[in-house]
């Protein structure tokens, strides 16, 4: 039981062990941490496959259809097909935009994306980087992922893209505050910024139980910061057309879409770590456990998509200012005086 | 900080950070000034952690990269109509200006030879993100009362001056 | 191998590459930019002495933290960074919706 618990702490001993006969330490180090990330962007690459296809077919089943089912079994090959539908169309730059912003923006969304994972634990022991200020780099990456989606709208040389741009900058640091403030509350619990030791602290009783104010507060500002539905009004194809990536086509568009893809799925991990303990579950080994959790946060994401409407833009600033950060600080206010004493009590 | 890979790395950030500080006062399109300036904000974060603040290299990312780069370029977006490659030119004092520049990195280059510095133990040697905390909410708490009544009041100017009315 | 002055010259020639934007630029958003360079170039020599420095004669005298005065001031600077780019980008805002320029040659109202 051990061994599948810990195969790939194991495999990375065997790996170093095997390296370091002939290469020095710090070689041994450099290659394990490139292995590390390898492993952990093809994760990352290959849910996000699995996620078009779940979110078409669960959508599809949601709205009494049945979804992509016709290339290969139960339409599993149809995301296959539409990468190389994407890859081999032709690569359309329109005239007068700003060329080299033009292609760094996509980059920008997808490598913040996926930085965020650097400090997400899959596993006991399964992370890239152990940082004690953790949390907060997840909240600083994502907030240079704006820069990318402004850069896309300005570029463009579009109206559309830019009001789909403005929009998502105003709608991202709006909601972000939300989001810092709602995890504050757990980094008062554990009194760690390090995403490992918040999930140690977890080992007894999950947080969404300490803290199920900050886990509504995180995950309607999460799905807001992702540009998800009912939040979606970035895209709002019946009003914009389809905001800041109307102009992009082939594979830059479809960069656009891995990057929100993958941010959709990073935000879900890192509700799984802050509240829903992480990987630690029974029986199960630890990363089935956390995949298991993350990817029921994402089934969640589809249901909403499935269920609510569009907020308009003044309602989705009001949301933001007047309701949940508001509720943040009560949240905050009420960890100090109450939850932080008792959690300290129970955990001796 | 006598590891060679950690000066390989002060030699490539300030690279980065001085080309693209050059680019932003440089360039004549305002908006690839704006974006060469995110990348000077984000070099300058890799200073932080070189220099053991991984708490202010965030914080430095989260402000200046996140939420002051947003706010310039919606500055940008909302003041540029037509010419948007000719924005950001030069005005009749360069020629002054660069030598003015000059004339005060002299003069800060000539104090830093000049002077000899205790450097000691009492140092930052590792990551201090809770000795900072406990700092800026004990000892300097006043100071921090201080700076969030600032920020109040930036915020509500801002609103103010910015309103159309 | 890497020492103070290593970081101390770096915010030196920052500095100055910002103050000689903020002196040349035309467009009233360029110049706040500038400024924020400066800022920054302040913050690196702030953090070095944090980590490099250690006053050792002021430290047993005082009950300040000496060894993160340097980061408290740069968190400081930060902020009053942000209060100064939200208020200054409103001005140039105003300026803008008044008389259709921000190149501060332009605006030249209250020079004699």
């Amino acid at each position: 039981m051990d061994v599948i618990n810990n195969i790939f702490l194991i495999g990375r001993q065997i790996i170093a062990t095997v390296l370091g006969f002939f290469l020095p330490l710090p070689v041994v180090d450099a290659v394990i941490a490139i292995i590390s990330m390898a492993l952990v962007l093809g994760f990352a690459a290959v849910t996000m496959m699995g996620q078009v296809y779940v979110e078409r077919r669960v959508l599809g089943f949601m709205q009494d259809r049945k979804g992509p089912n016709r290339v290969g079994p139960f339409g599993l090959l149809q995301i296959i097909a539409d990468a190389i539908k994407l890859l081999t169309k032709e690569d359309i730059m329109p005239s007068r935009v700003d060329r080299m912003v033009f292609r760094l923006a996509p980059i920008v969304v997808v490598a913040t994306a996926l930085l965020i994972w650097a400090v997400v634990p899959l596993g006991r022991g399964m992370i890239i980087a152990d940082l004690n200020i953790g949390i907060l780099y997840v909240i600083s990456i994502s907030s240079v992922g704006v820069l990318g989606f402004l850069m896309a709208g300005w570029s463009s040389n579009n109206k559309y893209a830019l009001l789909g741009s403005m929009r998502a900058a105003a709608q991202m640091v709006s909601y972000e505050i939300p989001l810092v403030l709602s995890i504050i509350g757990i980094i008062m619990l554990t009194g760690s910024l390090s995403t490992v030791s918040i999930v140690n602290a977890q080992a007894g009783l999950w947080f969404v139980i300490w803290q199920p104010l900050g886990f509504v507060i995180y995950f309607i500002s999460a799905v807001a910061e992702i540009n998800r539905s009912p939040f979606d009004l970035v895209e709002g194809e019946s009003e914009i057309v389809a905001g800041y990536f109307i102009e992009y086509s082939g594979m830059r568009f479809a960069l656009f879409y891995l990057g929100e893809y993958i941010s959709a799925f990073a935000m879900s991990a890192i509700a799984t770590t802050l509240f829903l303990g992480g990987w630690q579950g029974p029986i199960l080994p630890p990363y089935i456990w956390f995949v298991i959790k993350a990817w029921a946060v994402f089934i969640v994401l589809i249901w909403i998509r499935a269920t609510l409407p569009r907020l308009r833009v003044d309602q989705l600033m009001g949301l933001a200012w007047k309701v949940l950060i508001p509720l943040a600080l009560i949240n905050i206010f009420v960890t100090a005086v109450v939850l932080v004493p008792l959690f300290q009590s129970v955990a001796k | 900080m006598n590891d060679p890979i950690i000066a390989i790395a002060f030699f490539v950030l300030a690279a980065v950070l001085l080309i693209s500080a050059l680019a932003v006062v440089m360039l004549r399109n305002i908006v690839h000034s704006a974006l060469f300036l995110a990348l000077a904000f984000v070099s300058v974060a890799g200073f932080y952690i070189l220099l053991n603040a991984e708490f202010l290299a965030a914080v430095q990312i989260l402000i200046y990269a996140g939420a002051v780069m947003i706010l310039l370029l919606f500055a940008i977006m909302l003041t540029q109509r037509a010419n948007t490659p000719m924005s950001n030119v030069s005005n009749s004092q360069a020629g002054l200006a660069a030598i003015v520049a000059a004339a005060v990195f002299v003069v800060l280059a000539f104090v830093l030879s000049k002077t000899s510095w205790l450097t000691g133990a009492a140092a930052v040697t590792q990551p201090n993100t809770e000795v900072l905390g406990k700092a800026l909410f004990d000892y300097y708490v006043l100071p921090f009362e201080i700076a969030s009544v600032l920020l109040l009041v930036a915020m509500i100017g801002a609103i103010v001056i910015a309103r159309e009315d | 191998m890497l020492s103070l002055n290593h970081f101390l010259l770096l915010g030196a020639v920052l500095f100055s590459i910002g103050l000689y934007g903020a002196l040349s630029r035309r467009n009233a958003v360029a110049i706040l930019m500038c400024i924020e360079l400066m800022f920054n170039a302040v913050n690196i020599t702030l953090v070095a002495f944090a980590r490099f420095l250690a006053p050792a004669a002021t430290a047993s005298q005082s009950l300040a933290p000496v060894s993160t005065v340097g980061q408290v001031f740069t968190i400081f600077v930060i902020t009053v960074a942000a209060a100064e780019a939200a208020v200054g980008l409103a001005i140039v805002l105003a300026i803008y919706r008044t008389r259709r320029t921000i190149s501060v040659e332009d605006v030249d109202l209250m020079k004699w």
